[in-house]
C-alpha cells in the first residue's frame, strides 16, 4: 500500500493518478464522438429516401411536399451541416423521432431502459454471487473434480445460444413443470420486482451468460495471486489457510472482477437483446429487436449510441475502479 | 509447459527465433519454418495432440463436417421443396428427427444447415482475422498519430455490442450468405486488431526489422513480410476464436429472422422456426439444432486452447 497522504511521494502519485484520469476522460469523449460520426454514417447509408419512408410511398407525386420535408429536417443541406445539426440536437438530449411509433426515441427509452436495468442489474448481481465463490473454491480445488466439472460448465454455457439455453428453460420449468412463466413481466419496474414468477427465467438465461464468464476469470484470477510474493509472506508469517485465502488472495482477485463488470456492459446488452426476445421482455433489447424488423431506423441508431456510451463510461468506469483499487497501477504510472 | 527440450532444439536462448534465420518470403502465412525452427512446430504439435480436449474437439469438428458434407450423398432428403402434408411429423420410420413446420426432413436440414452455418462462420471468421491482422499491424507499426487515429475508431466501433451493430446493418439490407459474411466479418474484427497491435509494437522495434528499414524496405514490407508472418501463433489462436464466434453471431441473426432466408436455413434458422412450437412439445425441432450448435462451438474453443498452449512452447524456445 502507498504511504499516507500528505507525504510527497504520495502526493506525486496522485497527481500523476488525476493526470491519468483526464487523459482516459478526454479519450472517452473523443471515442464517443467517433460513435456519432459511425451511427450519423449508418444513418446516411440507410438505403431510400427518408421523406419517402415518412410520407408514404406515393410521395414520389408531389415532389413540393418532399422538397418541404427536406427542407424542414434540413436534408437538403450538406452532410457535414447535416451532422452538427443532428449532433446538437443529441447534445440537448434529442434522440430522433420514431415516425413508425410516432413517439420520440427519448420517451421510448425512458418507458424500455428501466426494463433493461433491471434485468441486467439483477442477473449480473445473481452471476456475481455465483461465480464468485464457484471461482475460489475451483481455486483452491484446481485440477480435482470440482474444478473440471465447473470448467465444463462454463464451456457449456459459453458454447451455448443464450436463445438456446432460454428456450430449454421454459421447455422444462414452464411447458413441464409449469413452476415459472413462460413470458417476462409485461408492467412497470415494480412489476418486475414482485412478479417472481416470470421473471426468474429471463434473469438465470440472461445471469448464465456472464456466470460463465466471471467464474473462470475468478479463477484464472485466484490462481494469479496465490503465487505471488505476499501470499508466500502471509504464509510464512504462519496465517491460517483460511485468513490468508480471505484476506489476501481474494480481496486482491477481486480488483479484475470490479474491472471486468464495467466492461462487462457490452456482453451484457448483447445477452439482454436475445433474453428478453425470447422473453418477449419489454427492455431496450426487445425494442431494438421489433425496431430491426419494422425498420425503425431512428429507434435503431438512437439505442446504439446509448448502448455506445454506456459502454464507454463503462470501461471509463472499469478503469479507474482498477486505478484507485490497485495501488500497484499507481507505481507503474508514476 | 515443463517438458524437457529435445536435443535437436538450440538450447541457448534467442537461437531460436524464427525469423532471423530464413529469408523473408519463405514462410507462407501459417506455414511450416525450414531448420531449427521446423523441431519447435513438431514441439507445438506434439503438444497439441498430448491435449485431450483437443483430439476430442478434432473429432466432433471432424464428424460434423462429415455429417454435413457427407451425409446429404448418403441420406438424400429434398431441401427445397415445401411438404405441408408431411409437417410437424414425430420422428419416426422414414424420418428420424421428424419434420419441421414446412415439411422438411429435419435430419436432412441439419446438415443442410450445418454446411450454411460452418461456411458463413468460417468464411467470416478467416475475413475478420484477416482485417484485424492488417488493420493491426499496420496501426503499431506505424505508431504515432496514425496509430492513434486507427485505435480510437477500433475503441469506437468497440463500444457498439456486435450483435447491435450487425442487426442494424442486415436490417437495411436483407441478408445473403455472402452479406452476413461481410457484415460478421466488418464488425468482429476488433479485438484480432488490438492483439496484433501490441505485438506490432514490440515487433516493430525488433533489430531485424530495424535491419530491413535500414536497407530501404519500406512500410508495406515490414508490415506483411515480418510482422505479420512473426505473429502468426496469435493469428492462428485468435482466428480459431473469430470463427467460434462468428458461427455463433449468424446463429443468434438468423434466429432473430434477419440471417439466412429460406428455403435455405441454417442452424440457428432452424431453432427460430422450432421456437414457435415450444407448447407443442417438438422438441426434435429444438434439441438437435442446438446440440450441434454447442457441440461445433465447444469444439473449436477446445481447439483454440490447445493451440494457444502450442505456440507457447513456441514462445518459451524463442
Amino acid at each position: 500500500m502507498p504511504g499516507p497522504p500528505g507525504t510527497p511521494v504520495s502526493t506525486r502519485k496522485e497527481r500523476t493518478l488525476t493526470a491519468f484520469l483526464l487523459r482516459r476522460v478526454l479519450q472517452a469523449i473523443i471515442v464517443i464522438l467517433i460513435v456519432t460520426v459511425i451511427t450519423f454514417a449508418l444513418l446516411r447509408a440507410i438505403p431510400g429516401n427518408v421523406a419517402i419512408a415518412v410520407l408514404g410511398p406515393t410521395a414520389y407525386r408531389n415532389p413540393a411536399t418532399i422538397a418541404h420535408f427536406n427542407a424542414e429536417y434540413g436534408f437538403n443541406k450538406p452532410w457535414f451541416d447535416q451532422y452538427f445539426l443532428w449532433l446538437g440536437h443529441l447534445l440537448q438530449g434529442n434522440l430522433g423521432y420514431s415516425w413508425k411509433l410516432n413517439q420520440s426515441v427519448a420517451s421510448l427509452l425512458g418507458s424500455h431502459v428501466p426494463k433493461t436495468l433491471i434485468l441486467g442489474g439483477i442477473s449480473t448481481i445473481l452471476a456475481l454471487l455465483v461465480a464468485i465463490p464457484i471461482g475460489v473454491w475451483q481455486a483452491v480445488r484446481r485440477n480435482r473434480a470440482v474444478d473440471y466439472t465447473f470448467t465444463a460448465f462454463s464451456f457449456l454455457f459459453y458454447a451455448a445460444p443464450s436463445f438456446f439455453v432460454g428456450t430449454v428453460l421454459i421447455m422444462v420449468f414452464s411447458d413441464k413443470m409449469h413452476i415459472f412463466g413462460a413470458e417476462g413481466p409485461q408492467g412497470g419496474v415494480v412489476n418486475d420486482l414482485t412478479d417472481w414468477k416470470d421473471m426468474t427465467l429471463p434473469v438465470v438465461t440472461l445471469a448464465l451468460i456472464t456466470f460463465a464468464l466471471f467464474s473462470r476469470y475468478m479463477r484464472s484470477s485466484m490462481l494469479d495471486n496465490i503465487t505471488e510474493d505476499y501470499v508466500r509472506t502471509a504464509r510464512a508469517k504462519g496465517a491460517p489457510e483460511r485468513r490468508v485465502l480471505i484476506r489476501h488472495v481474494l480481496r486482491n482477485s477481486l480488483i479484475p472482477i470490479a474491472t471486468l463488470v464495467g466492461l462487462n456492459l457490452p456482453v451484457i446488452a448483447a445477452g439482454a437483446l436475445i433474453t428478453e426476445s425470447v422473453f418477449n421482455y419489454p427492455g431496450v433489447g426487445y425494442l431494438f429487436f421489433q425496431s430491426a424488423l419494422n425498420q425503425d431506423y431512428p429507434v435503431l441508431l438512437g439505442i446504439l449510441i446509448v448502448v455506445a456510451i454506456a459502454t464507454v463510461i463503462g470501461s471509463l468506469l472499469a478503469d479507474i475502479a482498477y486505478a484507485v483499487l490497485d495501488p500497484r497501477v499507481r507505481y507503474v504510472r508514476s | 509447459m515443463t517438458t524437457p527440450p529435445s536435443p535437436s532444439e538450440p538450447l541457448a536462448p534467442g537461437l531460436g527465433t524464427i525469423v532471423p534465420e530464413q529469408a523473408p518470403g519463405e514462410v507462407a502465412p501459417g506455414g511450416v519454418p525450414e531448420g531449427k525452427a521446423r523441431s519447435l512446430f513438431v514441439r507445438g504439435l506434439e503438444v497439441f495432440l498430448e491435449n485431450k480436449l483437443a483430439i476430442v474437439g478434432v473429432a466432433i469438428l471432424v464428424a460434423m463436417v462429415l455429417f454435413c458434407y457427407i451425409g446429404p450423398l448418403l441420406y438424400h432428403t429434398d431441401q427445397v421443396h415445401v411438404h405441408l402434408a408431411n409437417e410437424d411429423l414425430a420422428p419416426g420410420a422414414g424420418h428420424p428427427l421428424g419434420t419441421d413446420s414446412s415439411g422438411y426432413d429435419v435430419l436432412g436440414r441439419l446438415m443442410a444447415g450445418g454446411q450454411v452455418s460452418l461456411e458463413v462462420g468460417l468464411a467470416a471468421g478467416f475475413l475478420a482475422t484477416v482485417l484485424g491482422t492488417v488493420w493491426g499491424a499496420v496501426a503499431g507499426y506505424a505508431g504515432g498519430i496514425v496509430d492513434a487515429v486507427m485505435m480510437r475508431l477500433v475503441d469506437a466501433m468497440l463500444a457498439i455490442p456486435t450483435l447491435f451493430l450487425a442487426l442494424v446493418v442486415v436490417s437495411m439490407f436483407p441478408a445473403t450468405e455472402t452479406e452476413l459474411i461481410i457484415v460478421v466479418a466488418l464488425t468482429s474484427w476488433l479485438t484480432t486488431s488490438r492483439l496484433i497491435r501490441g505485438e506490432a509494437l514490440s515487433l516493430r522495434v525488433r533489430d531485424y526489422v530495424q535491419a530491413m528499414k535500414v536497407m530501404g524496405g519500406g512500410g508495406t514490407r515490414a508490415v506483411f513480410r515480418h510482422i505479420a508472418p512473426n505473429a502468426v501463433g496469435t493469428i492462428i489462436v485468435n482466428a480459431t476464436f473469430q470463427v467460434a464466434d462468428a458461427i455463433l453471431l449468424v446463429v443468434a441473426l438468423s434466429y432473430l429472422g434477419l440471417g439466412v432466408q429460406p428455403p435455405k436455413t441454417d442452424w440457428g434458422g432452424m431453432l427460430s422456426n422450432g421456437v414457435q412450437y415450444t407448447y407443442d412439445g417438438y422438441w426434435w425441432l429444438i434439441y438437435p439444432a442446438g446440440i450441434c450448435i454447442v457441440l461445433v462451438v465447444i469444439a473449436i474453443n477446445f481447439i483454440g486452447d490447445a493451440l494457444r498452449d502450442a505456440f507457447e512452447v513456441r514462445l518459451q524456445r524463442r
